[in-house]
């Protein structure tokens, strides 16, 4: 009835897990309580479950990664307080344990705090800087992002029902095969990214279209901003790269479920070619994550220097062959597999030539610093703070493509320090500058800058106590992912990363305070004007937050750094353009359509994992009727009338007269 | 039924493995007792003198990869430097300009000049893609070159007759068979210091790889695949080897010592272990196969010339993977032995 689900699956005896779930569960039950008797039901569901907003759901994919980026730092530290502690000893986590932490705790990072923020940085932003009302396809990106949550719930819910993968967050096989992982850890491993993958390739394809084909009048290529360029490359490169994660998770699941032999040490199974394949989709994935965080800094730099972008043109070009030599250098992930001397010199080329043109960007940004009128706000200091951090990371990257300097450190901790130096120095340093860039314009009001930039001190200094001294580890020799050693030499570089890792969490909580505090006191430091950093690309030119149809009147872009150009030419006629003639806006209407594919979803991926199957037919039957409902909906889409147009966009341009005005007083 | 892995059964072999290996790096095996104390504490000043093992790291007895003790580690570390220092010449001054940058053009500064629409400039433009693109260039020619020259299956040069070793990755321990003396360690390589080593290497189970930082290169070992690596110790020593592809649950239990002796010792260890120990054939070696972590070391007197073949070509089934334990055997198997 119940496949392999049964009391044994509740780990009872291991009481990390047992009190972290009961935590977590009186947590959320606490809020859920909290919503149903404030009766916020209606609301979030009303104007956040079912909406299809590339704004909402942009906001709540970043809330979806940031709650996520707590439970995956909580991994983080619990693995470096056990390095701290296992010198000659067992420490507190054994084996079985340490090692479904490692795993979930790359698995998490990478697909849902990294993917999450940053599909939800482009969400958010892109059709805003583009000058239109919404994605593509408004439903699919709320499918695509509930699915995304379907695959949180799942792998969170290994925690309390069963258990995670121990077999690190790529899952090689043999060791993934069930030979010798039997239990259901894999699977939801596998099931809980296999669905979100469905979610992160239609959301790819998605915005890719969105970027493609829908832009305001006069928003040629080559006039968009480099965040949207960024956003191009990536999606791109997810529409590219995906498709072959999951076929490479379907031939393991293949393995695993019904005995073929792809990767399997018996029957001609050939694990390599796991490794291969995870890694043609898994090099694209760091530049997935990458590109938008450099579109991030791009955009701050710019507006925060006061300048425009220098050398946009090289930016477009740097970021287009980034899109296409990440696709050339997998083989840099296993140099030493035993390849020929040539084949692994030509991928260690390749992988040094994507050093070119991500230094240029480096270059680029520096000199568009020169000349420039630099405010310290704190999305620039994460900027700044990426700078210094990512050319080290950089340059320890380009170190490990050098084939024999890999043979003495692949897979040690210098590895571990060099992704995280990239990861956290490039795209969660990009992701907080974003936040914080955005914030004003998805709420209305900015965040506060002290608690700001205590954070971003923490976590910078955070970030060189944690990882410097596992570069230095890694030179000792030590390898990653060892729940003990008995190396003396190792044990106090150890002991300085674990205090780095409390200095981060330092950070992580100066950014809860830095939130709280922020809404406490959102009434005076309300954003009016729409534009609270002096912005140069069409975002700025919206109300914060801005209307469900964004612009009341789709812009007309004139040249490079749309809203500058308004922007200049107000201050010098000295006078707002001409109010247009304002129309009714049709807009999408909210759909469930994502939540109840996903609810099925979930069950689907649960009875999967326990091979419930009459559960899984059902489930699968309850997604596709879903599907088939709304494919042959037959209801009008709303429409915004003139005169609530009329009304929002006459307030804004009310703000922007008086600022106007007021720019004019001093002169 | 073997027993679960309970936390305080774990049996830490050698917990003076660390100190013993620090101990040859200053007095190349020495075993007398009173080298012995003296590593005692230089070992406990270590562990509390971080300034110390900085200033160790960067020049001294440290037993990482900075600190090789044969050609190819000494190799790769000279490429290690010498790429580090060319990406230094241009990093520096990189990181030194966005700060420098970054204050003389803060808001404030009124002396600063401000280029408001200034975005552009060929000359600027061309020297951007130039530096990094000549620093590549000149980096990969050092990768071509060194790829080929350190090509793990390249044999080392050298006058002597490169001693084979096989070895193979098992749940969770190393298996060292030397062919042509008949005799095999589990977790303990001894080689003759001065003489090439020729590893031919393979898995019985899940992929490893086969790291001895001080020698240098690691290589990966795959069920049903071989791979090659040549290495050699220039002296006598003791160094610390690890499987550095994690591998599951008794993975972190998979250090092994490799003891570079003189020849003349390692004829006489050989003859030792031709005399005790166990035989190594189909049989024994389906018990070895089984999982099992924090081997002690031991030998066997005796290797079939095929069973290295044998595994290889998956005529020996692979390694069984865990016993079914507690709790559940379908949701949680516990591992270990």
């Amino acid at each position: 009835m119940f496949g392999k689900l049964s009391w044994d699956a509740i780990p009872l005896d291991q009481p990390i897990p047992m009190a972290t779930s009961a935590v977590v569960g009186a947590v959320l039950l606490g809020v859920l309580l909290w919503v149903w008797l404030k009766g916020y039901v209606p609301y979030l569901w009303r104007e956040w479950i079912t909406s299809v907003d590339h704004k909402r759901i942009g906001v709540m994919y970043c809330l979806l990664g940031l709650v996520m980026l707590v439970r995956g730092f909580a991994d983080a530290i619990m693995m470096r307080s056990q390095q701290a502690l296992a010198f000659q000893a067992p420490g507190y986590l054994p084996p079985e344990h340490y090692d479904q932490i490692f795993s979930a705790h790359g698995t998490i990072m990478i697909f849902f705090v990294a993917m999450p923020l940053v599909v939800g940085l482009m969400n958010f932003a892109v059709p805003l800087q583009l000058g239109v009302r919404d994605v593509a396809f408004p439903t699919l990106n709320s499918v695509s992002f509930w699915l995304t949550a379907t695959g949180v719930l799942l792998v969170n819910l290994s925690l309390v029902v069963g258990e995670f993968a121990r077999t690190g967050w790529l899952a090689y096989p043999p060791l993934s095969e069930s030979t010798y992982s039997p239990g259901v850890g894999v699977d939801y491993y596998l099931w809980s990214l296999q669905i979100a993958g469905v979610g992160t390739l239609m959301g790819g394809i998605n915005l890719a279209t969105t970027i493609l084909k829908i832009r305001a009048p006069g928003m040629a290529y080559m006039r968009m901003p480099v965040f949207c360029w960024t956003a191009l490359a990536a999606n791109l490169m997810i529409i590219a790269a995906f498709p072959v994660l999951t076929a490479t998770f379907a031939m393991l699941l293949l393995d695993r479920y019904l005995g073929f032999h792809f990767f399997t040490n018996e029957a001609g199974g050939n694990a390599m070619m796991f490794v291969n394949l995870i890694w043609v989709w898994g090099h694209p994935e760091v530049y997935i994550l990458i590109l938008p965080a450099f579109g991030v800094f791009s955009e701050v730099v710019s507006t925060f220097s006061s300048k425009p972008l220098f050398g946009y043109r090289s930016m477009v070009a740097a970021t287009m062959a980034i899109c296409v030599l990440s696709f050339f250098v997998w083989l840099h992930h296993f140099f030493t597999m035993g390849a020929g001397a040539d084949v692994n010199a030509v991928f260690g080329i390749t992988s040094m030539i994507i050093a070119v043109p991500t230094g240029v960007k480096i270059f680029n940004w520096l000199f568009t610093m020169y000349g420039g009128r630099l405010r310290f706000n704190v999305p620039l200091l994460w900027s700044l703070g990426f700078m210094v951090t990512f050319v080290i990371g950089g340059m320890t990257g380009v170190l490990l493509a050098v084939p024999p300097a890999d043979f003495v450190l692949h897979n040690s901790l210098f590895l571990v320090a060099h992704f995280h130096n990239v990861i956290i120095g490039g795209v969660v340093f990009g992701v907080f500058a974003g936040y914080t860039y955005w914030f004003p314009k998805a709420f209305g009001f900015t965040l506060d800058e002290r608690l700001g930039k205590a954070a971003f001190w923490c976590w910078f200094l955070g970030f060189y106590g944690a990882f410097t001294p596992l570069y230095a580890v890694g030179l000792l020799g030590m390898t990653r992912r060892m729940q003990h050693y008995d190396v003396a030499a190792w044990h106090p570089w150890l002991l300085v990363a674990m205090a780095g890792a409390v200095l981060i969490l330092c950070g992580i909580g100066f950014q809860i305070a830095q939130l709280v505090v922020s809404i406490r006191t959102r009434e005076q430091r309300r954003d009016l004007t729409g534009d609270p950093w002096d912005g140069r690309s069409l975002e700025w030119v919206t109300p914060s937050p801005p209307p469900a149809f964004n612009f009341a009147v789709l812009p007309d872009v004139q040249g490079h750094e749309a809203y500058w150009g308004i922007k200049q030419r107000a201050i010098e006629t000295q006078h707002l353009a001409e109010e247009p003639d304002y129309r009714p806006i049709e807009l999408p209407r909210n759909s469930p359509t994502g939540f109840v594919t996903a609810f099925f979803a979930t069950i689907t991926g649960f009875s999967l994992i326990w091979h419930i199957w009459w559960l899984v037919v059902l489930g699968l039957i309850g997604a596709f009727a879903t599907f088939v409902v709304f494919a042959w909906r037959d209801v009008p889409e709303y429409e915004v009338p003139a005169g609530e147009v009329a009304r929002i966009d006459r307030a804004r341009r009310a703000a922007r007269a008086a600022a106007l005005a007021d720019l004019r007083k001093p002169a | 039924m073997r027993p679960r892995w309970p936390a305080d059964k774990l049996r830490y072999r050698r917990p003076s493995l660390a100190s013993r290996h620090e101990g040859a790096c200053a007095a190349k095996l020495n075993e007398d007792p009173i080298s012995d104390l003296r590593t005692y504490t230089r070992r406990q000043a270590r562990s509390f003198l971080g300034v110390f093992v900085i200033a160790l790291l960067l020049g001294g007895c440290t037993g990482g990869i900075l600190d090789p003790k044969g050609p190819v580690g000494s190799a790769q570390r000279l490429i290690l430097f010498d790429a580090l220092a060319i990406m230094l010449a241009v990093v520096v001054p990189v990181i030194v300009a966005i700060l420098a940058f970054a204050w003389w053009y803060r808001a404030s500064n009124s002396k600063a000049r401000y280029l408001g629409d200034w975005a552009y400039s060929g000359r600027i433009e061309f020297i951007v893609w130039a530096i990094p693109a000549l620093v590549i260039m000149f980096l990969g020619g050092i990768a071509w070159i060194s790829s080929h020259d350190l090509d793990p299956a390249k044999a080392l040069p050298s006058k002597a007759k490169p001693l084979e070793v096989q070895v193979v990755s098992l749940d969770w321990k190393w298996l060292f068979i030397y062919p042509e003396q008949g005799v095999a360690s589990v977790n303990q390589l001894v080689v003759p210091a001065g003489v090439p080593v020729h590893f031919s290497l393979t898995s019985a189970s899940v992929m490893n790889a086969f790291f001895v930082p001080q020698l240098g290169t690691m290589i990966y070992t795959m069920n049903g695949m071989m791979t090659q690596l040549n290495l050699q110790a220039d002296e006598p020593g003791v160094f610390h080897g690890l499987s550095s592809q994690y591998s599951g649950d008794g993975f972190s239990g998979m250090a092994f010592e490799v003891r570079a002796v003189s020849s003349g010792d390692f004829d006489n260890w050989i003859a030792a272990a031709r005399r005790a120990g166990p035989e190594l054939d189909a049989q024994s070696y389906a018990m070895l196969a089984r999982q099992s972590a924090n081997v002690a070391p031991f030998t066997y007197r005796a290797v079939g010339p095929q069973l290295f073949n044998s595994i290889v070509t998956r005529e020996l089934p692979p390694g069984p993977g865990p016993d079914m334990g507690k709790p559940g055997a379908n949701v949680s198997p516990r591992t270990g032995g």
